[in-house]
């Protein structure tokens, strides 16, 4: 590589990727990627899931070093091994989960892991709390360091983190969808921080889903998809549809299933289940919803949109805080899951581990949400494996031996096992949380084929899931999630991946 | 579709791995018997296997309670405590002889009884209500009513001792039939309904699903609050019902007589191979492994050696326990 000064007489760039790959088992994940981030740049990343934005992230954060191409900060070549090497060259990430410890003083979450100690060796507090303030105090916020983290608001959590980074002397600062749990203030606050940081000379990469976002507070945006960078320009040149367009490589040759859709909500099909301006005072605000039997309703919304809530409360899984669940017209509230299973609802959350027992055979694993349909009091296992050996069937899971271990399976074996427990007795209602999640084409293609088939005997379907594509194949109509709150329905008429991005 | 071929070999160490919680405590318990038969004449003798028998019928009775609170990956460390107020719970509800100094409250047989029994439900109800209406750590939550437990011992006794049961519990604690201790049948009878239970019925299989996996067995819709209460209430059922008869079998009620079933029944279930993570083991386990522990405590006495070493040895044979319980654990997991 002859990139030596490719900066024409200014100074090199603050961070500088150049023609990075990085593959997994084979399969490329990143494929030549260039990238530079000046000093005072604020650098907006967007692409799907799945585009390369993390491994990117994870790349120049020291996560992953076994990676082809060069790095480069202020010109220097540099290839860190750990995650360690990456801090102390002044590389700080602020992850989407926060990392900071509810019980702990503000003061004490900046410092954690690095606490000044005294001559004495005991930890400094006067200095702590001191620094704290000023730290603070110079992003252009007021709180008490002394105040116990878990009692601010989220916002405020983030920004506390985000000075934590900062005192650590990162220069290089990384931000992985900061503004999706908060509200369009607490969002100005970031940006003004943002913008502080931004005048110090510090870089700042900043990825998101929430493309207004970014064009507001980026400077330059780059589009990553299918682990390429697409395109990388002055945010002020780019609009929302240019970008969303992208990111999906509209007019592309590589059109493939799960672009578009053409809804069939149809409103004379009974509605089942009926959530009313349902919340969990948390991530689910306000989110009203109704399943119709035999549709197959799409919840579509990025992580954190409360999608996760919103099954799970209509599982009885959460509590709700205000709203109510009409069943078949009739109010019900589900205290447990257990109820909401007696009720005649069924869900598969997205992690299979979340219900499946990977050290107990196939048969134990689909019988256990049937068991009381199936014995009185005393358990027939030649019952047990008989059903689970026709749904086994049914789902062409692999092999057909229901005395099989669950760990054994494979993964969309196992996944179909975690649907097999609730196609015995059909239930009323389905709640699929990202259903074809990390499954191979075929499994993926049996799934659909059943989620379907249950559609067409009847049953109301919920299909929850932050891939659009998902979405576009299953749903007869969709709802679009952000931030605990429905932004769009869409009922009819022909979808584009574009509108749920849009909308989202 | 990925599936590993599976050879036979293969299939034999998949096979010895997932016993092997189930082999090594038969194996310590061979092993224990030999030793003791070759070290003493007077050991390996029938009226000796009736004392052992014997020996650890009131333990057997407590840890079938203790094997299901187990399953479910909680842990009950009040049973010893519940016991010993249960114990004196009868005694308070019995007519005292005249030399016995205790305010108590003399009923007909037959009502000290249910009284008694309500008194063991009551500690299982506040437990169980504690543990999951409230969410208090089992370990905790039954930590503090043991010491509430050992609270209603002292207060109902006052450094006294009892000596006088009702009728029926005098003839099942200290009486026999055929020659056999009413101790070890009720004991026999207990292990047998309680292996039933868990294996054959839905309670059973909840149990260990639960155990196995908590999170999927309420994503499956089990009513996972109702098992863990439902097991708490049983563990303390079952202390009480071992104390009634103890107190009988020891002849004397009063303070503190219980301080070493507890450990001793928590050894029998874990020694026996139940997991103390959950969802593995059963009764099967916990017979053997009160054999173990009775085979071990008897067959000490029958070889001269130094009391206080005893204890030492109880000691390292459960941590030996332990460890093969958790090298078990992973085995199973990195499968």
């Amino acid at each position: 590589m002859t990139a030596q000064s490719n900066s024409g007489g200014g100074l090199p760039p603050l961070l500088q990727l150049s023609n990075v790959s990085k593959s997994f088992g084979g399969i490329a994940a990143l494929k030549e990627v260039d990238m530079t981030l000046q000093a005072g740049e604020i650098h907006g990343l967007v692409g799907e899931n799945g585009a390369g934005k993390s491994t990117t992230m994870k790349i120049i954060a020291g996560v992953y070093h076994d990676y082809d191409g060069e790095m480069r900060i202020d010109g220097a070549r540099v290839h860190f091994r750990s995650a360690r090497e990456a801090l102390a060259a002044g590389i700080g990430m602020v992850h989407q989960e926060l990392s900071t410890v509810p019980d702990l003083t503000v003061a004490e979450n900046v410092f954690l892991g690095h606490q000044p100690l005294t001559r004495m060796g005991t930890v400094d507090w006067a200095r702590i709390n001191k620094e704290a303030t000023r730290l603070i105090a110079s992003l252009g916020l007021d709180i008490d360091p002394k105040t116990r983290m878990g009692s601010l608001p989220v916002g405020l959590q983030q920004l506390v983190e985000l000075s934590r980074v900062l005192f650590s002397g990162a220069r290089i600062i990384i931000l992985d969808e900061p503004t999706s749990a908060l509200s369009p203030p607490e969002v100005k606050r970031l940006f003004d921080v943002l913008r502080k940081i931004k005048a110090d000379g510090r870089g700042i990469i900043f990825i998101s889903h929430f493309l207004d976002d970014v064009l507001e507070i980026s400077d330059t945006v780059t589009v990553f998809r299918n682990g390429k960078k697409v395109v990388t320009e002055a945010a002020a040149t780019l609009t929302k549809d240019a970008v969303i367009s992208h990111m999906i490589g509209r007019g592309s040759i590589d059109m493939h299933m799960g672009e578009s859709a053409d809804l069939t909500g149809d409103d004379a099909k009974p509605v089942v289940l009926e959530a009313e301006a349902i919340g969990d005072g948390r991530q689910l605000r306000d989110v009203s919803l109704k399943l119709r039997a035999g549709e197959i309703t799409g919840v579509y919304g990025f992580m954190g949109c409360g999608q996760i809530e919103l099954a799970r409360a209509l599982f009885g899984k959460i509590r709700l805080k205000h709203g109510r669940f009409l069943l078949n017209g009739s109010q019900k509230s589900f205290k447990s899951t257990a109820a909401a299973r007696g009720e005649g609802i069924a869900f598969v959350p997205e992690n299979r581990r979340m219900m499946l027992f990977r050290t107990e055979p196939v048969y134990k694993n689909v019988s256990i949400a049937i068991l009381d349909r199936i014995h009185r009091l005393l358990l027939m296992p030649k019952a047990e494996r008989a059903i689970a050996g026709n749904r086994a069937k049914d789902l062409q899971i692999r092999p057909p031996n229901p005395n099989m271990m669950l760990g054994s399976l494979s993964g969309g074996n196992q996944q179909k096992v975690a649907l097999a427990k609730w196609l015995t007795h059909l239930p009323k209602v389905l709640i699929l949380s990202e259903p074809t999640r990390g499954m191979d084409v075929g499994a993926k293609e049996d799934v659909i084929r059943i989620v379907k088939d249950l559609r067409d005997r009847g049953v109301a379907i919920l299909v929850l899931s932050t891939e659009p594509e998902t979405i576009l194949t299953l749903a007869d109509r969709v709802s679009v999630l952000r931030k605990g709150m429905v932004a769009k329905e869409f009922n009819s008429g022909t979808i584009h991946k574009a509108d749920l991005l849009a909308a989202a | 579709m990925s599936m590993t071929d599976v050879q036979p070999n293969s299939r034999l160490k998949s096979f010895l791995k997932d016993q092997l919680r189930n082999i090594a405590p038969v194996f310590t318990l061979l092993a224990l018997v030999i030793f003791f038969a070759a070290a003493s004449s007077s050991f390996f003798t029938v009226v000796n296997f009736m004392n052992i028998l014997s020996q650890i019928s009131i333990t057997s009775i407590i840890a079938v309670g203790l094997t299901y609170v187990i399953l479910t990956a909680e842990i009950d460390l009040s049973v010893a405590a519940i016991a010993n107020a249960v114990g004196i719970t009868i005694a308070y509800f019995t007519l005292q002889p005249d030399y016995v100094n205790i305010a108590n409250l003399p009923l007909p047989g037959i009502i000290a009884i249910v009284l008694t029994l309500l008194t063991a439900l009551c500690f299982g109800l506040i437990t169980a209500f504690g543990v999951t209406w409230i969410g208090i750590p089992s370990f905790i939550m039954t930590l503090a009513i043991m010491q509430i437990a050992n609270g209603v011992s002292a207060l109902l006794v006052r450094g006294q001792i009892a000596y006088s049961y009702p009728d029926l519990i005098t003839m099942l604690g200290s009486g026999s039939i055929f020659g056999i201790r009413w101790t070890i049948i009720v004991a026999i009878l207990f292990l047998g309904i309680g292996h039933l239970v868990l294996t054959y019925t839905r309670f059973g299989r909840y149990i260990y699903m639960t155990g196995g996996n908590r999170e999927a067995a309420e994503y499956s819709g089990v009513n996972v609050k109702f098992i863990i209460g439902s097991v708490m209430v049983i563990s303390a059922m079952c202390s009480g019902i071992a104390g009634m008869l103890a107190v009988a079998y020891f002849g004397s009620a009063q303070q503190n007589q219980f301080d070493s079933y507890l450990l001793d029944a928590i050894a029998a279930v874990v020694v026996g191979g139940t997991s103390l993570f959950g969802g593995r083991g059963g009764i099967g386990n916990t017979i053997i492994g009160l054999l173990v522990l009775g085979v071990l405590n008897n067959g000490l006495d029958h070889i001269q050696i130094d009391s206080f070493l005893k204890i030492l040895i109880r000691g390292l044979i459960l941590l030996s326990a332990l460890i093969i319980n958790v090298y078990a654990q992973r085995l199973k997991e990195s499968e």
